[in-house]
């Protein structure tokens, strides 16, 4: 295992490799086919560089643990507001999630639908490329449109185009209070429909879900000042009858659990995280389930997240669940299955061809040797 | 202003490459006659000029593609064009080019309020994207002041933001999907009515690509539910540095509004002069915007006036009603034009952190007085993006070159302090030959790679964004 200690030695380190390597954070998840290649960790990359909390930015090394992270603008009232996921849970994994690994999987949790994605957050990247050159792109402010925007490029490229070693975000404040309204027994139908009425009124919901299944619970949060939050949660409530209110840490637990896909946690089969229009959720879990495809499904995202938990036989659903996708529009990760399922379907969307060429020519600029996390998308 | 030399082969060709364009568009597509060209030769910075060999305004995904794989094919030049707004230069033509125009692309082809999105052709304009969906009280957030003109197409390759992008962000955050037609004729579709792209985040690198990794044709855009309703207040101070403390408090504070604006004296006077809105005489001004229901409204203003007080205001006015609301915009929206009426200037576009407010306008007053011409600073504070705005006067030999320099030397003080060389208006001819100061040749190097991949021979959108000492060697090999 290598494990450089400064930017300027991973740059040594990439530059001198001679085979395939592993980038590995915290190495709390083990997803996208396996990559065989020496260990490169980014733990010896940790600490905050720059802190200001009056400009609502932070810079941070890549290998810090997001629990630092998380701590460190805690101290100041401020959060991640793109609620990254510990999915150590759902994939049986242990060790410290760091913000790189979560930069690099573009983790976006719950507020997605109303914040925006880790890539949002994002404003500027340092890396080091294939060749061992190091590369920065954006900087630490909120507006910056000097030049191709390749931070965005390397949020959710899983390493595949250099390995990051400094990240900067956008931060927010934790808001004052927050409050949940939860209806029951909905079918998925209806309840993406409520979903969709709360996220078209204009009370500015943070957090749309519905867990299908027997105890179904559907789900809509808002975040604010308190007075703000109380009014807005009254109104909701005549929008969406029979739905009752959960507030503060209650509420917070509500969210966790879907952010970190809890249900499925201790249940074994095979994992999907699909992305399609939010009112096509309900039609495609319906459509799988008739096409024989046993399975449990979260909506998240107003319906446009679906996660879905199938057995793992036989293709763990991948005709089925990319079939589906190939009709609607969007794209589907196996997120967990088996060394031997993953070697076997592919994990991630297989592109078109065009979009395949492109992405195959960047990644052959970025890393022209092919030795960053090579094969693991596919 | 350098630009390339024309390629005289290719102005050699123009006839055979006119016949062809004219064989796959339609009558009045084609704008060839030199007469005619000439309303393409510039974008809104009008002091660099150049009519284009040909001009075309295709209709459709199909004849875009057509257009391109012809200009291919024949080697020539595209320089995409939305309505030509842009402040930088990034639809300047060269004498050798085609301009593409998407100004008769302008339909919607689908909008959904379930699932909160719109479907256009990107000729579009950005005032009439939420004009389209206002009777189901939806908006499109991204708001350029250029919003009544300028189309997505260029919202999209400039990545612009506006007034309200400290809440909604900038168009990048609000959109998910484009079809992108290629250099060689080849139609992409990136993202769509889903969230989050499955492989690459290309999407993520379109936007802001100024027109030179493809042509957007269509785009699918992010819609939101307005708010119940929004009001600003408008507090003024005795010192622009106590103005910029006072937005660092507001930001701190956990409450987030939609808009930050600011003003210092010499914008005032102008805009007042100009609009009669009734602004306070001050050193500088803030106009903070918040949104909800009444009582949200009053609950954040006042949270705001409590930090505001803790600064000693000199002015302080909450708008009462939508009237009261409406003057307090006033003078800020027609600043420019304003500035306009009293002075030639020039407007600058650079970013910096906004813990560095009270600095940087201390020092742009110090560099005013040396190069002895004023500067009047009008900006969205709540992101730092600045927009000094510098008078000179256009008549006198000598002052435009001096408005540069110190225009260049407020953009490098931007750098200076963590900032960077333009927040919203792009790159365009008009910085690239500062992006040195930004980045390094390494990592111009990683940017020019991405063009090296979705065109190689580098036809689109010739000249812009990287110096051309920089992309030399690139251009040369293509050609
Ligand atoms: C397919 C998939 C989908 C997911 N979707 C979601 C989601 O929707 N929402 C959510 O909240 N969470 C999601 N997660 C969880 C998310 O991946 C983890 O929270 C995060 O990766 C944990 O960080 P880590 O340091 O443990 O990562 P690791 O397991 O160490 O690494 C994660 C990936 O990033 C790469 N990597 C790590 N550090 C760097 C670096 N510095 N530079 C370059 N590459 C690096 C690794 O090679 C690996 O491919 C998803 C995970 C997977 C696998
Ligand atoms: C008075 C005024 C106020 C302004 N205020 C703001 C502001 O508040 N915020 C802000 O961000 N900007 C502002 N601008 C700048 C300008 O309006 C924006 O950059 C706008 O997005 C340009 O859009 P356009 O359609 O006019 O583009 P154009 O000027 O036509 O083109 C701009 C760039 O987009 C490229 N392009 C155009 N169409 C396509 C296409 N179909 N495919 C690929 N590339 C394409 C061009 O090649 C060029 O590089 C302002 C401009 C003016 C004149």
């Amino acid at each position: 295992m290598m494990k450089p200690q400064s930017e300027a030695e991973l740059a040594e380190v990439v530059a001198g490799a001679n085979g395939p390597l592993r980038i590995v954070g915290g190495g709390t998840r083990d997803v996208g086919r396996p990559v065989e290649g020496e260990e490169l960790s980014t733990s010896g990359l940790s600490g905050v560089t720059l802190y200001e909390p009056g400009a609502l930015t932070l810079v941070v090394r890549a290998g810090t643990p997001l629990g630092e992270v998380e701590a460190v603008l805690a101290g100041e009232g401020q959060r991640l507001a793109f609620e990254p996921m510990d999915h150590r849970g759902l994939l049986g994994t242990s060790g410290e999630p760091t913000i790189g690994g979560a930069v690099a999987a573009n983790v976006s949790g719950p507020r997605r639908v109303q914040a925006g994605a880790c890539r949002d957050f994002l404003l500027g990247v340092r890396f080091v490329d294939g060749a061992g050159r190091v590369v920065a792109n954006g900087g630490r402010v909120m507006k910056n449109v000097t030049g191709y925007d390749l931070v965005k490029l390397m949020a959710g490229s899983w390493g595949s185009l250099g390995v990051l070693s400094e990240l900067s975000f956008k931060v927010l404040a934790i808001p004052q209070a927050e409050a949940t309204l939860v209806g029951r027994g909905l079918d998925p139908e209806a309840g993406v429909k409520a979903l969709s009425v709360a996220l078209g009124s204009p009370f500015d919901v943070s957090g749309a879900a519905h867990l299908c299944g027997g105890a179904a619970r559907t789900q809509v949060r808002i975040e604010g000042l308190e007075a703000s939050v109380a009014y807005r949660r009254d109104r909701l409530k005549e929008l969406l009858p029979g739905f009752e209110a959960v507030e503060g840490a209650d509420s917070a637990a509500l969210w966790a659990e879907v952010r970190d896909v809890a249900p499925f946690a201790g249940q074994a089969g095979a994992v999907w995280k699909v992305s399609v229009r939010p009112s096509d959720a309900p039609g495609m879990c319906k459509a799988l389930a008739e096409g024989g495809l046993a399975h449990q499904a979260i909506l998240d995202w107003g319906g446009g997240l679906v996660w879905l938990l199938v057995p793992e036989t036989g293709d763990g659903g991948a005709a089925a669940v990319r079939g589906q996708v190939a009709a609607l529009g969007g794209h589907a990760t196996l997120v967990r299955g088996s060394a031997a399922l993953r070697n076997t379907v592919p994990v991630f969307q297989p592109e078109v061809p065009a979009l395949a060429a492109l992405s195959r020519g960047l990644r052959a600029k970025f890393d022209p040797r092919g030795i960053l996390n090579p094969g693991l998308t596919g | 202003m350098q630009m390339p030399e024309p390629n005289t082969a290719i102005l050699a060709r123009k006839d055979r490459v006119v016949a062809r364009l004219r064989d796959v568009l339609p009558g009045g597509a084609v704008i060839s006659d030199p007469a005619e060209t000439r309303a393409y030769e510039c974008d809104a910075l009008t002091a660099y000029r150049c009519a284009p060999m040909v001009a075309v305004l295709p209709g459709s995904t199909a004849e875009v593609s057509a257009v391109l794989k012809i200009c291919h094919e024949e080697g020539v030049p595209v320089v995409p064009r939305g309505a030509g707004t842009s402040l930088a230069g990034g639809s300047l033509p060269t004498a050798d080019c085609v301009v593409l125009g998407v100004s008769r692309m302008t339909q919607v082809l689908e909008t959904n309020y379930a699932d909160r999105y719109i479907r256009l052709q990107t000729g579009r304009t950005n005032l009439s994207v939420s004009g389209a969906v206002a009777e189901a009280d939806f908006f499109y957030a991204p708001d350029p002041s250029s919003q009544l003109a300028c189309a997505i197409s260029g919202n999209i390759a400039m990545n612009s933001g506006g007034a309200h992008c400290l809440k909604y962000g900038v168009t990048t955050n609000n959109l998910m999907g484009v079809t992108l037609v290629l250099m060689d004729g080849t139609v992409v579709e990136i993202g769509g009515a889903h969230l989050d792209a499955g492989g690459l985040d290309l999407l993520g690198v379109i936007c802001g690509s100024e027109g030179q990794l493809g042509v957007v044709t269509e785009a699918t855009l992010r819609i939101l539910r307005k708010p119940e309703g929004a009001r600003p207040v408008l507090i003024g101070f005795d010192a622009s540095e106590t103005a910029g403390h006072c937005v660092s408090d507001i930001i701190r504070s956990g409450i987030l509004p939609v808009a930050i604006e600011f003003m210092d004296r010499p914008c005032i006077e102008a805009c007042e002069a100009f609009a009669h809105a009734g602004y306070p005489m001050c050193e500088a001004l803030l106009i903070v915007e918040v949104e909800g229901s009444e009582a949200e409204i009053a609950d954040q203003l006042d949270r705001i006036i409590a930090i505001a007080r803790t600064h000693d205001p000199v002015a302080l006015r909450e708008a009462g009603d939508a009237d009261e609301a409406a003057r307090i915009w006033l003078g800020r929206k027609s600043a420019f034009g304003a500035m306009g009426q009293i002075n030639d200037y020039m407007c600058l576009d650079g970013t910096i952190p906004v813990s560095s407010l009270p600095e940087v306008l201390r020092r742009i007053g110090e560099l005013s007085e040396e190069y002895g011409l004023g500067v009047a600073n009008v900006f969205h504070a709540g992101d730092g993006n600045m927009h000094p705005l510098i008078l000179y006067n256009a008549n006198t030999p000598g002052q435009l070159e001096l408005c540069e320099a110190l225009g260049a030397e407020i953009l490098k003080l931007c750098v200076e302090v963590g900032g960077c060389l333009t927040g919203e208006h792009g790159v365009g001819v008009e910085k690239r030959d500062l992006m040195l100061h930004q980045y390094r040749p390494v990592d111009l190097e990683a940017q020019m790679a991405v063009k090296d991949v979705f065109d190689p021979e580098w036809l689109l959108n010739p000249a812009k964004v990287f110096p051309l000492t920089s992309s030399e060697a690139r251009r040369m090999a293509a050609e």
